[in-house]
């Protein structure tokens, strides 16, 4: 039961995580700002290693 | 959206793209480095699912390294990495491994007790992931690991940990902490089914003692030292009075609290017929004051502000510009282990366990740690197995 559980958090996480990904990505997109991208793309990458599980 | 602004777009995007692949590529890299060891024919390897088939094809489905002697004796178990950000415990691990002749009893070595542990280093803490250890041939690289299970393989971690059975509330981080994770449970995260299947193993191959090897930062007071469990009184105190007189480094004892739980000294003792220790060496590297955080710190521990903080009396473990070498803190440890099988021997005589070849203190400060590692290039492919 505890292990299930654990399971079914871990996925909700990463479901958590490809939400933001995806908001951050419409963000950038919607921004007239440079900066306000700069910001975004770095905002992304630490997301996206999660992603991809990578870190 | 205009011709300009898709163009600035996909600039930023592709540059934010090329900084995560790189970085990716790195990180992809150190979790799956494979580490060589080179075994004997006295060797032999087993894997950790097979104390607790549930394991099997997880990551933390480690190698089991049973050196066997020609004549029976006791049995002792070696956890190396159980926090795999502590390198001088796998390294005296390897040099078990390679160089350990048995002639009487059994020698487990496990190099890497929490394996997901060694496939990433802290967050934010700039270690670097891998470290070359000297040799003639060239050098032999390690993957620098974390004090946690990595967090790709269990996560999220809770608000607070609470440990199972004791239920004592624990720091949230320590759920991910092997050590914190003892005996385990067979439906619970990662690092509890890991120690699940250790104790499983420990019943079933019926291990006589259980020697867990650490390494501390200086300001931590649990250093240099023999933790044991109450069984282990005797065992531990001979030890470190004979290290102390005889090898030409001071080792003390401390007695495993009892009610603080999760550690292997505490659990394995009390969940199992096996004596627990665990074997503190100083490790400027994880000194909170310390400097620069890389490989040359690593290896040679070294650290400026360390030995300031020293002179300011905030540490519980000497240190002066000549640091802690890592063959020093390797040879503390291969030297308390040899020295606890020979203590054993003298409160077990009709059980004996004699183990040659592996270097001691002394031996391993004038030769270095290298000296004592084979060139898996030099043996049959099948004597090479990797971490």
């Amino acid at each position: 039961m505890n292990a299930i559980l654990t399971e079914i958090i871990s996925i909700l996480y990463y479901a958590l995580i490809a939400f933001l990904v995806v908001l951050i990505i419409y963000n950038m997109i919607k921004t007239k700002d440079w900066k306000k991208e700069i910001v975004y793309v770095i905002i992304l990458i630490p997301f996206l290693l999660r992603l991809f599980m990578l870190k | 959206m205009d011709r300009k602004d898709i163009i600035r777009k996909s600039l930023i995007g592709v540059a934010g793209l090329v900084v995560m692949t790189v970085a990716g590529i790195s990180f992809y890299q150190h979790r799956h480095y494979k580490e060589e060891v080179v075994i004997s024919d006295q060797v032999q390897v087993k894997k950790l699912a097979d104390y607790f088939p549930e394991l099997s094809g997880s990551v933390n489905d480690c190698n089991i390294y049973m050196v066997e002697g020609s004549e029976p004796g006791a049995t002792i178990m070696v956890l190396a990495g159980s926090h795999p950000e502590e390198p001088a415990g796998r390294l005296a691990g390897w040099i078990l491994v390679e160089q350990a002749k048995m002639q009487k009893g059994r020698l487990i070595v496990v190099l890497s007790t929490n394996r997901s542990g060694t496939t990433v280093t802290r967050p934010s803490g700039a270690y670097p992931q891998l470290y070359t250890i000297p040799t003639a041939w060239g050098g032999q690289k390690f993957r620098m690991g974390d004090r946690w299970t990595n967090p790709l393989d269990q996560w999220p971690d809770p608000e607070v940990y609470i440990h199972y059975p004791s239920r004592q509330n624990l720091a949230y981080m320590d759920i991910r902490n092997l050590n914190r994770a003892w005996p385990g449970r067979a439906n619970g995260t990662l690092t509890e089914r890991t120690t699940f299947a250790f104790m499983n193993l420990i019943k079933q191959e019926k291990v006589d003692v259980v020697i867990d090897l650490h390494e501390a930062e200086l300001q931590y007071p649990v250093i240099n030292t023999i933790v044991t469990h109450e069984k282990g009184q005797d065992l531990a105190t001979m030890a470190s009075m004979t290290l102390t007189d005889f090898e030409g480094f001071s080792i003390g004892t401390e007695f495993s609290p009892v009610n603080l739980h999760g550690l292997s000294h505490r659990e394995i003792g009390d969940n199992s017929d096996a004596i627990s220790l665990l074997l503190e060496a100083p490790e400027p590297f994880l000194d909170a004051t310390r400097g620069i955080t890389g490989e040359k710190q690593l290896l040679e521990g070294k650290d400026a502000f360390v030995v300031k903080a020293g002179k300011h009396g905030l540490l519980y473990a000497p240190i002066d510009e000549n640091g802690w070498p890592i063959a020093t803190r390797v040879g503390r440890h291969t030297s308390t282990v040899l020295q606890i099988l020979q203590s054993w021997n003298e409160f077990h005589p009709e059980k004996e366990i004699v183990c040659e070849g592996v270097p001691k203190y002394k031996e391993l400060i004038e030769k270095g740690v290298g000296a004592f590692l084979i060139d898996p290039k030099t043996v049959d492919k099948g004597k090479v197995i990797f971490e």
